[in-house]
């Protein structure tokens, strides 16, 4: 049986061996080692991990270097989710020759990915290893951009965000496509769990990964990461933005069990104005123009909606 | 459940797709990823089909991509175990990407390209610009005539990757449909022979050996990287090479079937040879015959290792020939054919006063047939009898309209 830490508060997170260490290239205040380590630490059974190409895979394991203490793989941009899947198909394999060589251990796979390797180029991967329904978790390290190359635009990245691809100027009001909806396409696959998580809420995010452990079959994850270097915040105010990000529901947190049941897992006391979340960063500075202010009134609007939408699914069930 | 063994007779009908699905089988594999193409297909058919019936136990995950195919190959090698695939032209293209991660990863992998032309024009049938795509992709490459090679080649081809001194992928090409396709006697080990001439995988830096986390596919910038890709190379020709010849005696003991890096074919006192690979090898040396009675001392040179490729052997075997041809089943793009350019820096910087000229054939399926051969051998007696190239040194045989030459 597989092993599930009790984790009551922060003090339990910092003393739990580390196996991704602090030791790494990531940006002062950037969020993924955050997640990464809320992640792993849910857990005392052992990992097999991979990461797709970007700021966590370039960050911790340059040559002759590693930030990681667990197996760990990566291959390129699109097939950090296929890599962590043929492991699990050798894991399968040698159980079934009992070729193990410790075959008491009861490990978990998981990959890592950030949002231009999961909602772009490594679209097609996850969605395959999501239908095949392999026991894994693949986790989306969403900051929205491509950060890693330079902070150019992804399918990820939401209407009025300045990027490099899609920059404001005296025409323009940066990107003007809405964000991929990542986790309606994935819980279509129908795959046991999904959900989506915020560092902030480090309890529901723990809670949700040891659901995900617990559960056979693909696991989706989709985890809001404030990047200070391309959002334009200050690094420490990270955990600020991730509170905005979720108390604004901008970022909503909630969970989709087989595909159909929905359950909202966080619901803000005092909801915060989508303008504060907008507020805090520099990639919407330009929104507060007078001639993009209607943008700022629209975001409120979509947010609301999709709020209204989450609250439907989860009363009808379907 | 234990899987159940095959009783096979001494003699089977198999085509090369299905020799090498019974390579497969024999050897274990504890992994197979991959998604169809033709004329590939039914390697992995057979696989599935093997599973289904209770002949392996390894798991076959079907994939959305070759891409996706070879990535699970990778994390599945990774893993620690027996690990193959296959797929052809434009399958390979989209994997190619892999291929390079593979082996600057020093993972030993199996994989079958069953050759065909890269569109476009869409074409499904045989040349080798799939196969010489991926040339320099760091795999250790065996190219298969028959079907019986293409099943040989595949025990081997693990015996030999999954060497700890070299840790390295490995291709088996075999021609589209020309083999593939075509049934022929073979001669197969029995399930237990060829299990024990492959042996038991030995895993190394196995991902799934959780007292020794090991970190794969890190990165390397001007500080590190040069230095990798230069030692793989340097194990690549100096130590792969041995294993290969020593992988191929231990398997003439168990068979009685002998191969060789190139396989040479009435080459001792001939003046003229062609030099060639896949189907087209037998094609040749049954001309070859054909001109000895017509008084042309012709032999064929076929190419079974292209990686890496085996230059002394190549440079020692044709030194003293008059007139050589290189046939090249692929699209040369602007420059000679790369059988062309291997063979001519084989020999350069050597006393060989060889005359060496290219012949570009069976571009998508085209058949080789044996009058080009004929009229092949023919020209290079002529060059022969008068000490210099009669022709341009690169033509296009078997192709409609005027004459191509050039250079």
């Amino acid at each position: 049986m597989s092993e599930m830490k009790k984790i009551k508060n922060l003090k339990e997170f910092s003393t739990s061996a580390d196996r991704f260490e602090g030791a790494n290239l990531l940006c002062p205040g950037c969020a993924h080692s955050i997640i990464v380590r809320e992640v792993l630490n849910a857990t005392n059974d052992d990992l097999v991990l991979a990461a797709s190409t970007g700021c966590l895979e370039v960050c911790t394991a340059v040559y002759p270097y590693t930030s990681w203490d667990a197996s760990w793989i990566h291959i390129g941009f699109e097939n950090g989710s296929t890599a962590v899947a043929g492991a699990e198909a050798m894991y399968k394999a040698l159980k079934t020759k009992g070729r193990l060589k410790q075959p008491d251990r009861n490990p978990k796979f998981v990959a890592f990915g950030g949002d231009g390797s999961s909602y772009d180029i490594g679209f097609q991967w996850i969605s395959g290893c999501m239908e095949r329904n392999h026991d894994m978790m693949y986790v989306v390290l969403d900051n929205e951009v491509y950060a890693n190359t330079g902070g150019q635009r992804s399918s990820s990245t939401p209407i009025g965000a300045s990027a490099t691809t899609t920059p404001a100027g005296s025409i323009s009001y940066g990107e003007t496509r809405n964000k991929k909806d990542m986790m309606g396409i994935m819980a279509a696959h129908n795959i046991p769990y999904a959900a989506q998580v915020s560092p902030n809420k480090w309890k529901d995010m723990v809670k949700k990964i040891q659901k995900g452990f617990a559960t056979e079959g693909a696991v989706f994850i989709n985890a809001v990461s404030p990047c200070t270097t391309e959002w334009k915040f200050d690094p420490k105010d990270t955990m600020h933005l991730a509170d905005l990000a979720t108390d604004s529901l901008v970022f909503p947190l909630y969970e989709v069990i087989d595909g159909h049941e929905f359950n909202i897992t966080y619901r803000p006391k005092n909801v915060v104005p989508v303008e504060e979340y907008l507020a805090a960063q520099g990639r919407f500075k330009h929104l507060f123009k007078d001639e993009y202010k209607y943008l700022i009134k629209e975001w409120q609007e979509r947010v609301d909606a999709n709020w209204a939408y989450l609250n439907r699914r989860e009363e009808a069930r379907v | 459940m234990a899987f159940d063994k095959l009783e096979l007779n001494e003699t089977e009908v198999w085509d090369g797709n299905h020799a090498a699905a019974q390579a497969l089988r024999q050897a274990q594999v504890d992994v197979v990823s991959a998604y169809p193409i033709t004329p590939s297909t039914a390697i992995v058919e057979g696989y599935a089909k093997f599973k289904s019936d209770n002949l392996v136990e390894g798991e076959f995950v079907m994939v959305e991509s070759e891409h996706a195919a070879m990535s699970g190959c990778i994390g599945a090698a990774a893993a620690g175990g027996r690990v193959a695939t296959a797929t052809a032209s434009q399958g390979l293209a989209l994997m190619a990407e892999t291929l390079y991660q593979a082996s600057g990863m020093r993972l030993p992998i199996v994989l079958n390209i069953v050759n065909r032309a890269l569109a476009a024009p869409l074409n499904v049938n045989c040349d080798h610009s799939d196969m010489y795509m991926v040339r320099d992709s760091g795999w250790i490459q065996f190219d298969a005539f028959n079907p019986q090679e293409a099943y040989d080649l595949n025990l081997i081809a693990f015996k030999v990757a999954e060497d700890h001194d070299v840790r390295l992928p490995v291709v088996v090409n075999q021609d589209g449909f020309l083999t593939s396709h075509t049934a022929q006697g073979i001669h197969p080990l029995s399930d237990d022979d060829a299990f024990n001439f492959v042996g038991e995988y030995k895993p190394m830096n196995d991902m799934l050996d959780f007292e020794h986390p090991v970190t794969h596919g890190v990165q390397t910038e001007e500080d590190w990287h040069f230095e990798h890709k230069a030692r793989q190379h340097a194990d690549t020709m100096n130590i792969v090479p041995g294993k290969i010849d020593a992988v191929f005696a231990e398997f003439e003991k168990l068979s009685g079937r002998k191969y060789n890096q190139i396989e040479e074919y009435n080459m001792d006192d001939a003046d003229v040879a062609v030099v060639c690979m896949g189907s087209s090898v037998e094609t040749a040396r049954e001309v070859a015959g054909e001109m000895r009675e017509k008084g042309i001392k012709a032999g064929v040179v076929g190419i079974r290792v292209l990686r890496p490729f085996p230059f002394a052997k190549i440079a020692d075997v044709l030194k003293d020939i008059k007139a050589v041809a290189a046939l090249d089943r692929s699209a040369p793009g602007g420059a000679a054919g790369a059988l062309f350019n291997e063979i001519a820096g084989s020999l350069f910087n050597t006393d060989s006063k060889m005359l060496l000229s290219g012949y570009i054939y069976g571009l998508g399926g085209r058949d080789l047939t044996k009058k080009h051969l004929v009229d092949l051998y023919t020209e290079l007696q002529a060059n022969a009898d008068a000490g210099k190239l009669l022709t341009q040194q690169q033509q296009f045989i078997g192709v409609r309209g005027p004459k191509l030459a050039f250079l």
